[in-house]
């Protein structure tokens, strides 16, 4: 079915929900391969250079929440590859997926809160709006 | 190197163009604030924010991040402004660009990486804090059209840019509040009532100080001030934009860089600056990634200034001080009060000790020094605890656990017992280690004292580096060795 699949997360509980059903798709054909995507957000990028000591720890904390969605990826033996893009989560993630050509798009609902969400806009919903492949969006 | 030079300035023409223009349109009610906040004419700032910008785009470590005059630097000038004037204000320019460049010679960005983080976040929170005190006195019981202005300033650029962001809002605030206090005649102070504008170029002159030791001493610590805080804020600078980019910069040519950009400014009537947090990541984020940003944000500024210098006088002060505080709260790091309840105490305490040190003194190197002077004095504090375990096995054994150096011998020397006579004594170092000539002379203490009561003393366990410091230095291994009486 789909061999290409670009997975976008951000660290929580709807990402790794996400994670497991991009995990289904996968199994669905054989040969098909994830793509992690994890994006470091601009707006962020100087509150956490300041809290963290030096660029190689930041990427350590960046890799460890992606933690839980690697192993449910080693686990099902899925083959599946990590980017971490840096920009506004939402168009980064759709260029990203027009530029590479994926065949369908797992993203989860929602990451931030509701005031967060209310201010700067769902991130999926960009994503939905934007993208040129199909996506599944996972509550 | 043809290749580097087209990689670092024409790899990105039309984001960097695009960005150069919003980061100028920015930059200007910055640099009149921060000239106002120094106590020096507007023209200081911008000729400073025009001259470092262009100067940096060359002979920066960081391509894309923007340099120009900032609050951090305006702050540390104002008792130099106020007691001397604004001549010994190029002059300290001047000396500052000569320190940075030594910095950069002398490989000083590496020491940056003993600067905790907490000590920085105290840093950026004490800016914040200064920030908009100085903002205090330009909005505070003057009139009722005051409040309006700078409470519709906020509104403006803060609520704008959820709808519409290819003009920077402030600029947007600005144009629109202008107008409306020219048209309106309403009471208000403008920047035309602090200083003046001049639309042409800056030139070069020699600051008009007298040259002998006296001037001097009087601008050497406001330079040394002003070096250490301009390279602090760049470097972090650098880092963000390493990070928002992923890339890496050279940190020691980024500190040469801010020298030469200094040295020369100070020529050429502006005042001293440093990288910009905000104007950085505003550039980045609006697609510069090149030195051809920097270069444009620059010229553009100046153009601006040339064009539009009759209207930047009529700027009111309530908007700049709208601008302000917009920048004040930017600067903060509001996860702070998260950062105080998880962090060690000794770290919260660190930070704040920094914010109150600078608020108290005004001056940003103080705290970041005494910062730095206390988080040492925890570090060392905590590094000091020494263990020493007994145990009675066939001889007795004293485990040591820990660092043994200056300050953990007081500690180490009260943790045996020395009343006991004729047994045998193992102490075993494994899980310790020896650092210095004080950490050997403890052990030294230990074996003689315990000797004197005819007890066989033994000394296992050393690793690599604590044996060859025992056996450089230690008394005990002769065997007629006596205490030393002191």
């Amino acid at each position: 079915m789909y061999k290409k699949i670009i997975l976008a997360v951000d660290g929580s509980d709807h990402s790794l929900r996400a994670a497991k059903e991009a995990v289904k798709l996968a199994k669905g054909s054989e040969g098909s391969k994830i793509t992690i995507v994890f994006v470091a957000d601009h707006d962020s990028a100087k509150n956490e250079v300041l809290h963290s000591s030096s660029s190689a720890e930041l990427d350590l904390q960046r890799r460890k929440k992606l933690q839980p969605v690697e192993e449910a990826m080693a686990a099902a033996g899925i083959k599946y590859r990590v980017e971490i893009l840096r920009g506004t989560p939402g168009p980064t993630i759709v260029d990203f997926a027009n530029k590479e050509e994926f065949e369908v798009l797992v993203i989860g609902s929602r990451g931030l809160n509701s005031v967060q969400e209310m201010v700067l806009g769902s991130v999926s919903h960009k994503v939905v709006k934007r993208a040129n492949c199909p996506v599944l969006i996972v509550k | 190197m043809i290749e580097k030079i087209k990689l670092e300035w024409f790899s990105n023409i039309k984001g960097d163009i695009l960005a150069g223009i919003v980061v100028a349109l920015a930059l200007i009610p910055e640099a009149i604030a921060f000239s106002i906040i120094a106590g020096v004419d507007p023209m200081v700032g911008l000729y400073a924010s025009f001259l470092i910008a262009v100067i940096i785009a060359f002979v920066g470590g960081r391509p894309a991040m923007i340099s120009g005059a900032t609050g951090a630097m305006a702050l540390l000038m104002v008792p130099l402004v106020r007691d001397y004037g604004v001549e010994y204000l190029l002059a300290a320019t001047v000396l500052t660009g000569v320190i940075q460049i030594l910095f950069g010679v002398f490989k000083v960005a590496k020491v940056m990486k003993f600067i905790p983080r907490a000590v920085m976040i105290g840093f950026v929170n004490a800016l914040a804090i200064l920030i908009f005190m100085a903002q205090v006195p330009h909005f505070l019981g003057i009139n009722m059209v005051t409040y309006i202005f700078v409470a519709v300033t906020l509104a403006i650029v803060y609520i704008i840019p959820r709808f519409f962001k290819a003009i920077p809002a402030p600029l947007i605030a600005l144009v629109f509040l202008t107008g409306a206090a020219i048209f309106g005649g309403f009471e208000l102070r403008t920047v035309g009532d602090l200083g003046t504008i001049t639309q042409s170029l800056p030139s070069f002159l020699i600051p008009s100080v007298p040259f002998n030791f006296e001037t001097f001493m009087i601008v050497l610590p406001f330079s040394f001030a002003l070096a250490i805080v301009g390279l602090l804020e760049s470097l972090l600078t650098a880092n963000i934009v390493d990070d928002m980019t992923g890339t890496s910069s050279d940190k020691n040519k980024e500190a040469r860089g801010q020298g030469i950009a200094n040295f020369v400014t100070g020529f050429f009537g502006g005042m001293a600056g440093c990288a910009m947090i905000g104007q950085a990541i505003i550039n980045v984020k609006s697609g510069g990634r090149t030195r051809l940003s920097s270069l444009f944000a620059g010229v553009f500024l100046m153009f601006l200034i040339i064009v539009l210098g009759e209207m930047v006088i009529q700027i009111p002060m309530p908007v700049l001080v709208g601008i302000m505080i917009m920048v004040a709260i930017g600067t903060f790091d509001w996860t702070s009060f998260n950062y105080l309840k998880k962090a060690p105490k000794t770290d919260s305490i660190v930070m704040v000790a920094t914010v109150a040190i600078v608020v108290y003194t005004h001056d940003l190197s103080q705290g970041v020094i005494a910062g730095v002077v206390l988080s040492a004095i925890f570090f060392v504090a905590k590094i000091s605890k020494i263990k020493v375990q007994e145990k009675l096995l066939e001889a007795t054994h004293y485990q040591v656990q820990g660092q043994l150096f200056f300050a953990s011998v007081d500690d180490f020397l009260d943790k045996f017992d020395f009343n006991v006579e004729d047994k045998d004594i193992v102490i075993d170092f494994t899980d310790a280690h020896i650092w210095d000539d004080s950490g050997v002379g403890a052990v030294d203490r230990v074996v003689l004292k315990f000797r004197e009561n005819g007890n066989k003393v033994e000394v296992v366990g050393l690793d690599t580096g604590s044996q060859k410091l025992i056996d450089q230095l230690a008394i005990f291994k002769s065997d007629n060795a006596k205490l030393p009486t002191h």
